[in-house]
């Protein structure tokens, strides 16, 4: 029994969310978790996609990519220009809404995907640092470009989204989302894809597409980014430029490599510890000591350095059993 | 456009490409050395600022009699120093145990050394978030010629911009500490076999580029007087992206990057103002592809 | 080596669940704020009133760029509440407390400190916040929970449309706008004129559009209109090719440490002509920004602080007195709306939020920036005032009523 328990990760790791899920669910309808804690807890799920989707580019490919809110901020604008402009979606939850937000998102999914195919070109030329300035730069030009474009919002910030993301469909988005990228990473794909990030001309040599997997890389990356911004944007109801410029990628990028790169199983821990220790328990902990509020961000960078010096590969640099599917 | 406006714009550009332009050799330096892009670098320059700021506030409170070019060279001194600390600090404490560790989780280091920065110093409850009006070390003066609009502090930008080019083109060329750097630069393991000490090296770079990063800081603050601490993140981006477009590790190269900048930006906000907002990153791409050493970078051939 | 990996993964989820769960099951524990603590003495009454001390909750952007007018906001609120604590409280003698949150001038972090305020503090009523951008975000938040909030100073015309318990204590962004280019076409008899703008911020995007609209069509024309990306140091650009097409005015609707610097700039360029914007000048550093080059611009604001009326003289005397420093047009927004909810709350004679929602509609209130009725939207009726930096101080002008 032990056995069969073990050589089945995926049943495992579905058991382990659908329990999450359910807890999570009886501690909320309890009242213990309130609505202030189920917001962050969303935070939290929306990090995890964004985290992982972000791993895929940086960790298992071995690029590295600064820019990834740009991506989010396109799936956030997408679907929140359908939900809120093009269908008028009421507020209603009911399951026809429901359907549609689930089109917008994965619409604002493919919309971030075709920003990252174009912001994946470069990467077939540039390495390392030389690419990371030039996706930083790629996101900045996207926040500069929806300032301008009056339709939604420009500076104002697109308004009056409906608020359609419900911690359901979070919660299921983001297992979904995890699922996706667990499976790739073992997939043939996934496989190219390390080998392209582990010695890029020896997989040239070896007859490995190189050129198509970066790209790859990039368009899928981007589409969960998306999915991850159309989410956000559907819980706090609103889609404002200043949210996506290049300290929010700073902060996802930030969670990748604290969780350690090119483990999923340290960006979903990260996202976690993360959010809940710089929105939660970091306030918490300076108010019983006297101090302002402005003194999170010194500690938590503080903690940063302090976590990259000693465990420069991050908490968790290996995959959790159940992250690795069958026969791996 | 007409023709005085044309050379006005000209001015502008060079003005803002000095500021970009020093910016960029402290980039430049600490990048040629340990291959790390220094996101604190933009933050030395705060504190530079910040360090001058409170020196010329406390002179000028004991005598107003100093004066002003005294006070100016006293100035860029506590900036030069001030720089060159908190730079060093950063390295002997951030950067150096991660010496031989992957280059990225370095570079996360640095954002994280940045970010403490920005947000150290206004907790502070003495320096606080908010704007503070710069001193005026040098009294402005402005004079025109055939229409077009100077000044004294745009003259000492760029002066000094190109001074500072100079002489560190000639500590790399022409000194021991320049060849040692230019060594270590190369491999840094093959130096060390070769009797240089690395971590000298790399302190005496840090100590320039932030000295580098003072002088920035102090001229940033007398063109445009209000200090803030995230004063530097902008043109801190901005003058990486110039040091990237001269070809990064390039002394000369940084110069041209950001006098190109600067003047490319002013033209393109002159015409649109949305145009310049990306006009940085628009030509930082273009190039990258076209010429991904820069313009002034060698190539180098992959490693295999 | 696998199970300390896996022990690893569910003690760090266990301890972070936990942690929410204790945090939240004790978050009653009187731990008040340093804000809190610091108020001035409070007679304490011998029994305590039936209810408790009543929570007004207070989001403001206290970390990041916006820093400064976050703290403006969070003094003028609990000023506000201290002055009404030493005069015994509200409702038979209940004590009023501030609890802040700080929402980095993110809407994402706005929604999860108004949250926070209200399921755990248990606030009655939401003073805050600056910008726009949050408030929208807060905003259905509040309203979905039926208590009611009034921004000092978010500007869009949105927020109060958001639902019948957002107020606000400031003009909405067209007002100013329209003001400011009636006095240049009025009073200054100025025909050409030319504006600057932050593209990135709405209110500085929303001020340059409505003074351009009603210049325009007074019968003067606009020569010139311009944006700087935000954050922006430099701006000659823009100004050289402004200047060069002749205004005789330059509308400037950004923040007073941008303003310094336009001007410094505009100056050095050769530019004669007026200066002229709206209340983000009102700082005393933006004569220390710009020095002699800022003399004689005007700009619109809330209040002046010369204004003899008693409400303005008390409070600008009380707040110097504790902060060290002068009130800015923030600092005395957030008292006004604080004060507008404490009235309501008074008139209400409940903290139920229907009640103080319904109150707060018929408020007829001596405010520090005039009386303040609302109208069917929840905006404030009240008059604007014109101000001049004269000698490095500011001025009065004159008074334009909407």
């Amino acid at each position: 029994m032990k056995k069969v328990w073990r050589n089945l990760p995926t049943l495992r790791l579905l058991i382990y969310a659908v329990a999450l899920y359910i807890l999570l669910m009886l501690l909320s309808s309890g009242g213990i978790l309130n609505d202030y804690l189920m917001i962050i807890i969303n935070i939290c799920l929306i990090y995890v996609i964004l985290a992982t989707s972000l791993n895929l580019i940086n960790g298992i490919t071995g690029l590295f990519s600064v820019g990834h809110m740009g991506f989010a901020a396109v799936g956030a604008y997408v679907a929140g220009t359908f939900t809120t402009l093009v269908w008028k979606l009421p507020n209603d939850g009911s399951v026809s809404t429901t359907l549609l937000f689930i089109v917008a998102l994965v619409l604002g999914g493919i919309g971030a995907a075709i920003v990252g195919a174009l912001i994946g070109m470069p990467a077939l030329r540039l390495k390392g640092d030389y690419l990371a300035i030039v996706t930083l730069g790629f996101g900045e030009i996207i926040r500069t470009i929806i300032n301008n474009i009056d339709a939604v919002g420009g500076p104002r910030g697109l308004l009056g989204i409906p608020a359609l993301s419900s911690f359901t469909i979070i919660f299921v988005a983001t297992v979904v989302t995890v699922l996706i990228l667990r499976y790739l990473v073992y997939s043939s794909h996934g496989r190219a894809m390390i080998s392209v990030r582990e010695d890029a001309t020896a997989a040239d040599l070896v007859g490995i597409n190189t050129t198509k997997y970066k790209v790859w890389a990039f368009v899928i990356g981007a589409f969960f980014a998306g999915i991850g911004g159309g989410l956000l944007a559907h819980l706090i109801q609103l889609a404002h430029p200043t949210q996506y410029g290049f300290y929010a990628s700073f902060l996802v990028l930030i969670v990748v490599y604290i969780g350690g790169v090119g483990s999923m199983t340290g960006s979903i821990l990260a996202a976690f510890v993360l959010t809940i220790l710089e929105k939660y328990l970091l306030p918490m902990l300076l108010q019983w000591a006297g101090l302002g509020v402005e003194w999170r961000m010194v500690i938590y960078s503080l903690l940063l350095i302090i976590v990259m010096i000693y465990r420069p590969e991050g908490l968790m640099p290996r995959e959790a059993k159940f992250m690795i599917p069958e026969d791996h | 456009m007409e023709l005085t406006t044309f050379f006005q714009q000209l001015i502008n550009g060079l003005q803002l490409g000095a500021i970009y332009a020093l910016i960029a050799l402290g980039y430049t330096m600490v990048y040629g050395i340990i291959r790390l892009i220094n996101f604190a670098h933009a933050d030395f320059l705060m504190v530079g600022a910040f360090a001058v700021y409170f020196f010329a506030s406390f002179i000028l409170t004991l005598t107003n009699a100093i004066p002003p070019i005294i006070l100016f060279i006293l100035g860029l001194i506590v900036a030069l120093v001030a720089g060159a600390l908190i730079a060093e600090l950063s390295n002997r404490l951030a950067y150096k145990p991660l010496r031989y560790k992957p280059r990225l989780s370095a570079l996360i280091t640095a954002v994280g050394v940045s970010m403490f920065l920005e947000y150290f110093f206004a907790s502070l409850p003495f320096i606080g978030p908010s704007f503070r009006a710069f001193p005026d070390l040098l009294k402005p003066v402005s004079f025109v010629v055939g229409g077009v609009y100077l000044n004294n502090i745009q003259l000492l930008d760029i002066g000094l911009a190109i001074v500072l080019m100079i002489l560190l083109t000639f500590i790399v060329n022409r000194t021991m500490m320049g060849k040692a750097m230019r060594a270590v630069s190369q491999d840094k393991d093959a130096a060390k076999l070769m009797g240089i000490n690395v971590e000298r090296t790399i302190t005496f770079v840090f100590l320039i580029g932030g000295a580098l990063a003072g002088a920035a800081g102090i001229l940033m603050a007398m063109t445009y007087p209000r200090i803030y601490p995230n004063m530097g993140i902008l043109p801190g981006l901005k003058a990486f992206v110039a040091a990237v477009l001269g070809g990064i590790g390039n002394i000369p190269g940084a110069m041209l990057g950001g006098f190109l900048l600067g003047i490319a930006e002013i033209y393109a906000t002159s015409y649109n103002s949305l145009l310049g907002e990306g006009i940085a990153f628009a030509i930082l791409i273009i190039v990258l592809l076209v010429r991904p050493q820069g313009l002034l970078g060698e190539k180098q051939s992959e490693k295999v | 080596m696998r199970n300390s990996r896996k022990a690893f993964v569910v003690v760090v989820l266990v301890i972070g669940l936990l942690a929410m769960v204790v945090g939240c099951a004790a978050p009653s524990t009187p731990t008040p704020t340093p804000t809190a603590t610091a108020s001035s003495p409070t007679p304490t009454p011998t029994t305590p009133p039936p209810g408790g001390d009543i929570i007004i909750g207070c989001v403001a952007p206290l970390t990041g760029d916006s820093a400064t007018f976050g703290k403006s906001t969070q003094n003028g609120v609990q000023q506000a509440l201290d002055e009404t604590n030493a005069k015994g409280g509200l409702l038979g003698g209940r004590q009023l407390i501030l609890k802040t949150a700080d929402d980095k001038s993110d809407p994402t972090e706005g929604a999860a400190g108004i949250t926070r305020l209200i399921e755990q503090d248990k606030i009655v009523a939401e003073i805050g916040t600056v910008q726009s951008k949050v408030s929208l975000a807060i905003a259905p938040i509040l309203q979905a929970k039926k208590i009611p909030m009034v921004s000092p100073t978010s500007t869009n015309e949105k927020v109060t449309l958001v639902g019948d318990f957002i107020f606000r204590a400031c003009f909405i962004d067209n007002f100013q706008g329209t003001v400011g280019a009636a006095f240049a076409y009025t009073n200054l008899k100025v025909t050409k004129a030319a504006a600057l703008f932050d593209v990135g911020n709405d209110y500085t995007k929303g001020l340059a559009e409505s003074f351009r609209d009603a210049f325009t069509l007074l019968g003067g024309t606009i020569v010139g209109f311009e944006a700087h990306p935000t954050g922006a140091t430099d701006f000659n650009a823009q100004l050289t090719k402004l200047i060069a097409a002749g205004p005789e005015l330059l509308y400037l609707s950004d923040y007073y440490n941008d303003v310094g610097l336009i001007c410094k700039q505009a100056r050095a360029l050769g530019y004669k002509g007026y200066f002229l914007g709206g209340d983000g000048w009102d700082s005393p550093d933006l004569v220390k920004i710009g020095g002699a080059d800022v003399e004689g611009g005007f700009f619109t604001n809330h209040f002046s602080k010369d204004d003899t009326r008693p409400e303005v003289q008390t409070f600008v005397k009380a707040y110097t007195a504790k902060y060290g420093e002068a009130p800015d047009a923030l600092a005395a927004l957030a008292y006004d709306a604080a004060n507008l909810m404490l009235d309501a709350i008074t008139r209400a004679g409940s903290t139920d939020g229907t009640a103080i929602r319904d109150a707060l509609k018929t408020s007829n209130f001596k405010a520090v920036s005039g009386t303040i009725k609302f109208d069917a939207n929840r905006n404030p009726i009240k008059a604007a005032v014109i101000i001049e930096i004269k000698g490095g101080q500011q001025a009065y002008k004159a008074t334009v009523a909407p």
